[in-house]
């Protein structure tokens, strides 16, 4: 009995999860972590925002509208990105747009992954009809040019109530985002598990009698999840500067200041030699695209499961 | 294979069906009523009625021969959109629109095509040196940049300031100078991100079991990457050329917006403008039914480059 229990402890060899050792590799990785950091300074930026309008607090960005010096200053040590034709500090206008961003950016990710990950797992698994469904479902939703169908869902969903709440341009914004991109990962998705599901592992699995539950959501998901990770955090980015397109077209946000309005003033400003305004929004917008590729591409790399070691 | 395109062929029905009531929903349930709004201020009750007969929106709207529902479809299947606001026909302002549309967004595309997915067997050659950190650095700083700075400061700078190309669109102009800078500009803001994307193909494919197989039994690199890795990468490629050759019909909302070409996008601009739903309409439905018919050929070369996709 003791010599058993000898033999179990020494062969049994102490495993780390895949997740676990992903995460071990990507800790010593720098330049991510940097990266992890800008972004999470942005993220933590949107959070006090919100705490502070919560709150009541009055500190520099909630006082976007306040007249802090003549309209058109020049950058300057008291208004580091100078003033706009109100007045305006920029720079509290950039830190308030940062909230607009994150928030439209992370609700429409959230939505379109909830949506297209599992859609596409179990079209790409089951084929057949279900298959056909989705397919149809997703074709017919990505055969609509995006900005109409943004279009469609502002002016259907503006001013009415979900839930409770009352929908604002940002909350439609959002949502049409997120129910109009989980096409991409979808099909991304069902993609994969096509190529996956007569891999010898999915065999085996089938072969030990797994559910079909389980095969998908053990076995497949987690083989090909590492697109999901990588499909986020570029569909992040993607996002930001879909609403900063959408705000530059004026369907986004009208009454606060965000990145894209900020360019949509600048284009007139610019021919008049007023470019700070221009620079602080496409400085912002640069800077957590930035980190977020790069922080996406880190984690890519360490959670690949191909390039595991050993 | 006859089978199998017969078979996907008549499965474009189901989708323009679906299309088809999408675009019902939104622009005649969603849309409401809107001979009031096309009547002007000081309509009579009477002009109004003409509208509504004229447009048909006194019919029912489902369940009957003669109802809106019906009307919807027969327009849409015949390429009959009506008139625009300001009466020319949707056909003409659409036709006129297609070539500057197609004359911005072909080269465009195939530019960064090329550039890109030739970039990216080169950074297969030399990945992991200093030259692919490199391009990478450049990828990813390129692709963090917002699409309207690129064209703001390029119109800014190289137009405005430097006066190499025209600031704005003129009739005077050759088609090829006024669409010069606005497609130099697609390209460099489209290639971060393209060249990122073949990199990320084309390493997952250098690191299969195949590749190193290749190269055990003494194959030349250029061999492996043209004739072993190109082939396998055609995939994804594939699916990404093919979903995006409907969008260049549609042409670009920013850059046609910038520089004032008188193409597709600029028209759907307009069209959101004036609330011009018949416009719009129309630029739905075609770039829908342009989109379904290009996931068609995509699943057919699906099936023709990856013999793993079974053709039931």
């Amino acid at each position: 009995m003791s010599e058993y229990q000898q033999i179990t402890k020494t062969q049994a060899p102490t495993g780390r999860s895949l997740w676990k050792d992903g995460l071990r590799r990507l800790r010593k990785r720098k330049l991510a972590m940097l990266c992890l950091v800008l972004v999470l300074v942005y993220f933590s930026l949107a959070g006090f925002i919100y705490l502070a309008e919560l709150l009541n607090w009055r500190v520099g960005p909630i006082c976007w509208a306040e007249e802090v010096g003549q309209k058109y200053e020049p950058p300057s040590l008291k208004n580091i990105f100078g003033t706009d034709i109100f007045g305006q500090s920029v720079l509290r206008k950039t830190f308030y747009g940062a909230k607009i961003s994150i928030t439209v950016a992370l609700c429409a990710s959230l939505i379109s992954i909830a949506i297209g990950v599992p859609l596409g797992a179990i079209a790409g698994y089951f084929r057949g009809f279900v298959d056909e469904i989705i397919v149809w479902l997703y074709s017919t939703l990505s055969s609509v040019p995006y900005i109409i169908l943004i279009m469609a869902f502002a002016v259907v969903l503006r001013d009415k109530t979900l839930f409770g709440h009352k929908l604002t341009g940002i909350t439609a914004v959002y949502l049409a985002i997120g129910l109009t991109s989980w096409v991409g990962i979808c099909r991304l998705i069902r993609g994969e598990v096509i190529k996956h599901r007569e891999r010898e592992y999915v065999l085996a699995a089938v072969s030990y009698g797994c559910n079909k539950r389980r095969i998908i959501f053990r076995h497949l998901l987690p083989n090909v999840f590492h697109l999901v990770i990588i499909d986020f955090s570029l569909r992040f980015v993607a996002f930001i500067h879909a609403e900063v397109i959408l705000s530059f077209l004026g369907l986004g946000e009208m009454e606060r200041p965000s990145w894209g309005a900020m360019i949509n003033d600048a284009r007139i400003e610019l021919s008049r030699g007023v470019w700070w305004q221009m620079a602080a929004a496409t400085l912002a917008i640069f800077f957590i695209s930035l980190a977020l590729n790069i922080f996406g591409d880190a984690l890519r790399d360490s959670l690949d499961p191909k390039l595991r070691v050993q | 294979m006859t089978t199998y395109i017969i078979r996907r062929l008549l499965y474009t029905i189901p989708i323009v069906f679906g299309v088809l009531l999408l675009t019902f929903c939104l622009f005649t349930l969603v849309r409401g009523d809107i001979s009031v709004e096309l009547a002007g201020k000081n309509a009579t009750q009477e002009t109004i009625e003409e509208i509504k007969q004229e447009y048909g929106l006194n019919k029912p709207l489902f369940l009957s021969w003669d109802s809106q529902f019906i009307d919807h479809f027969k327009n849409a299947l015949t390429f009959d959109f009506g008139r625009a606001r300001d009466r020319e026909l949707v056909r003409d302002k659409i036709k006129r629109g297609v070539l500057p549309s197609l004359a911005l967004m072909v080269p465009m595309f195939f530019g960064v095509l090329i550039i890109s997915v030739s970039l990216s067997l080169v950074i297969a050659f030399v990945r992991g040196t200093k030259w692919d950190t490199f391009a990478v650095v450049v990828c990813v700083a390129g692709m963090s940049i917002p699409y309207l700075s690129f064209i703001l400061f390029g119109q800014y700078f190289f137009a405005y300031k430097w006066g190499l190309f025209p600031v704005f669109f003129s009739p005077d102009l050759t088609r090829s100078e006024y669409v010069a800078l606005p497609v130099l500009i697609g390209i460099a803001a489209g290639l971060g991100s393209n060249l990122r994307f073949y990199r990320t193909v084309m390493l997952d494919e250098m690191r299969s079991d195949y590749v190193r197989t290749a190269f055990a039994k003494g194959l030349t690199t250029r061999c492996v990457l043209f004739k072993h890795v190109l082939k396998n990468a055609m995939v994804p490629i594939i699916t990404r050329v093919v979903l995006a050759i409907p969008f260049l019909f549609l042409g670009s909302l920013l850059l046609e917006r910038f520089f004032g070409i008188p193409g597709l996008g600029y028209l759907m601009i307009e069209a959101i403008g004036s609330r011009d739903y018949f416009v719009i309409n129309a630029m739905t439905y075609i770039s829908a039914v342009l989109f379904v018919v290009f996931n068609v050929i995509t699943d057919i070369c699906y099936a023709l480059v990856d013999p793993r996709v079974s053709l039931e």
